[in-house]
């Protein structure tokens, strides 16, 4: 117990002192996770609102691939993306693996599905009659479509949180495409892995409470635009 | 609404834009085992590589069957590993270039402070494990294929025994987490001194069984054939290669871990043929 005690004063002392290292690790997820989560958005967004407005042939078995994909392991992902990008791989020309970039891509893999889903649920949650109504009033397809997002706007901010938890917390994929390379490639929780294989169980602890915090601040602040926009 | 989120995912995007460059050239990859990482030696000898010759060093650190792995297929430069007999099987078929000897340090067998096995003070690592298997005592195995778990293997080989039963755990981690595992199960395990005396704090298993020849733990480099696939970097490899054992390298080695654990972790041996060592 007295190591969790050790574990949160060395936490607080590494940022209030600035460790170079700690922040540049912290900073390194934020960006990592966030342009993964901000694309898996530009994708998962249009993508949800059409499966769950297009009816097709086949629609029942891509829906229910996108649930499936929502709790795609993360180790899974991690080595599709790593066989990919080796050099001997389809993608090796690109020189990627052992990069940032290689963690966005497995990160942004991961959460499309969830940002997908969630957006299916939250526009299919709309009833059928706004959508007649709507329709009847002379809305064209586009503003159709504009409407119903709009409408759906609040779970699609939880699409949005939910999309990021996963992939700032992942660490089977981001160990395993970013090889953990310090000042290179060492995330969050890449780094918290290493500290405990090397047995500096307060540095982990204390990287622990860095993540949770930076998680909670990114949580809270989609919150309360959430929130705002409800009223 | 929309608008705002997609504005969000723009924000997000954009602060990832300003990470690092991706444009990479000299860059040499280095696949290693991670109890050289866990040692934090090569967050000391890196560093001095980079500065002297311009060199970026990516290491990857797994275990030494798939750092090797990854350096016979071209996916690494250099590799850096601990398993004398599985090194041999890649450089006879072309696979690794130019084995050298690095360094050392040993492995030890610990055990539960009641020995129920009464292995303490033995000399021969090979009779300890058989007199375990005996009386079935718990033993705790790394089973990841690392280069301790390949030694492992070799001992109960050489005990003529395959060890397998309730009293035997594989736990598919790493040093540390095994070493920890077998404090709370009272079991043996076969560690590298390096990692035990990194978890000095957590883990209090006395030493049972040191200073037996096979227990000796000895570090080689090896190039990789760039015929082992696209993009090998050899002359990157190569440099780095020659760097670790040369002069400056071997002396960080010869003093790495005093300060902090009051002894040295590794013994440098540069230059060394197996032969000279008792390989």
């Amino acid at each position: 117990m007295e190591l969790i005690g050790e574990g949160l004063a060395r936490a607080f002392r590494l940022v209030a002192a600035g460790d170079p290292e700690v922040l540049g690790i912290t900073w390194l997820s934020l960006q990592v996770s966030a342009a993964a989560t901000g694309l898996a958005l530009l994708v998962g967004m249009p993508l949800g609102a059409v499966l769950a407005l297009v009816r097709f042939p086949g629609r029942a078995l891509v829906v229910a691939l996108v649930n499936t994909g929502m709790g795609l392991p993360p180790v899974v992902v991690g080595l599709f993306v790593s066989i990919l990008l080796w050099r001997s791989g389809p993608l090796g020309f690109l020189e990627l693996l052992y990069t940032p970039a290689a963690i966005v891509l497995a990160q942004f893999v991961i959460a499309v599905p969830i940002v997908t889903g969630l957006t299916l649920a939250a526009v299919q949650q709309i009833p059928e009659r706004f959508r007649l109504q709507m329709l009847a009033l002379g809305a064209s397809r586009g503003q159709l479509v504009w409407v119903l997002v709009r409408e759906a706007r609040l779970p699609m901010l939880a699409a949005l949180m939910a999309g990021f938890g996963a992939v700032i917390s992942e660490v089977g994929a981001s160990l395993m495409v970013g090889g953990n390379i310090r000042g290179q490639t060492r995330v969050l929780t890449t780094a918290t892995v290493l500290e405990t294989s090397k047995g500096n169980f307060d540095v982990a602890i204390a990287l622990s409470v860095i993540l949770l915090a930076l998680t909670f601040l990114v949580n809270w602040a989609l919150t309360w635009l959430q929130q705002r926009s409800r009223a | 609404m929309r608008r705002r989120a997609l504005g969000l995912g723009l924000v997000f995007a954009l602060i990832a834009g300003g990470g690092p460059s991706l444009a990479e050239s000299r860059v040499v990859i280095l696949s290693t085992t991670t109890s050289t990482q866990d040692s934090g030696l090569l967050d000391v000898l890196i560093p001095i590589f980079e500065r002297r010759t311009g060199y970026t060093v990516k290491t990857i650190a797994v275990g030494t069957g798939q750092a090797l792995a990854l350096a016979s297929r071209g996916e690494a430069d250099v590799t850096l590993a601990h398993a004398p007999g599985l090194e041999a099987r890649y450089v006879r078929d072309g696979k690794l270039l130019n084995r050298r000897l690095v360094m050392a340090n040993d492995f030890v067998i610990v055990g539960p402070p009641a020995d129920p096995a009464g292995i303490r003070g033995m000399k021969r690592a090979v009779v300890a494990l058989q007199r375990i298997a005996e009386v079935r005592a718990p033993f705790v195995s790394r089973g990841d294929h690392s280069g301790t778990h390949v030694l492992e293997r070799e001992l109960w080989r050489q005990a003529g025994l395959r060890p397998e039963g309730a009293w035997y755990l594989e736990s598919g981690q790493g040093m540390g987490a095994t070493l920890v595992i077998a404090q709370d199960r009272r079991a043996y395990a076969l560690a590298d001194r390096a990692t035990l005396l990194a978890f000095g704090k957590r883990v209090t298993l006395p030493v049972m069984v040191d200073g037996d020849r096979p227990l000796l733990n000895l570090y080689s480099v090896m190039e990789v054939n760039p015929a082992n696939g696209p993009r090998v970097h050899a002359a990157g490899g190569k440099a780095f290669a020659d760097f670790l054992v040369s002069p400056e390298a071997q002396e960080v080695i010869r003093t790495f871990g005093l300060e902090r654990y009051g002894r040295p972790l590794f013994v440098p041996l540069g230059g060394k043929t197996d032969a000279e060592v008792g390989g």
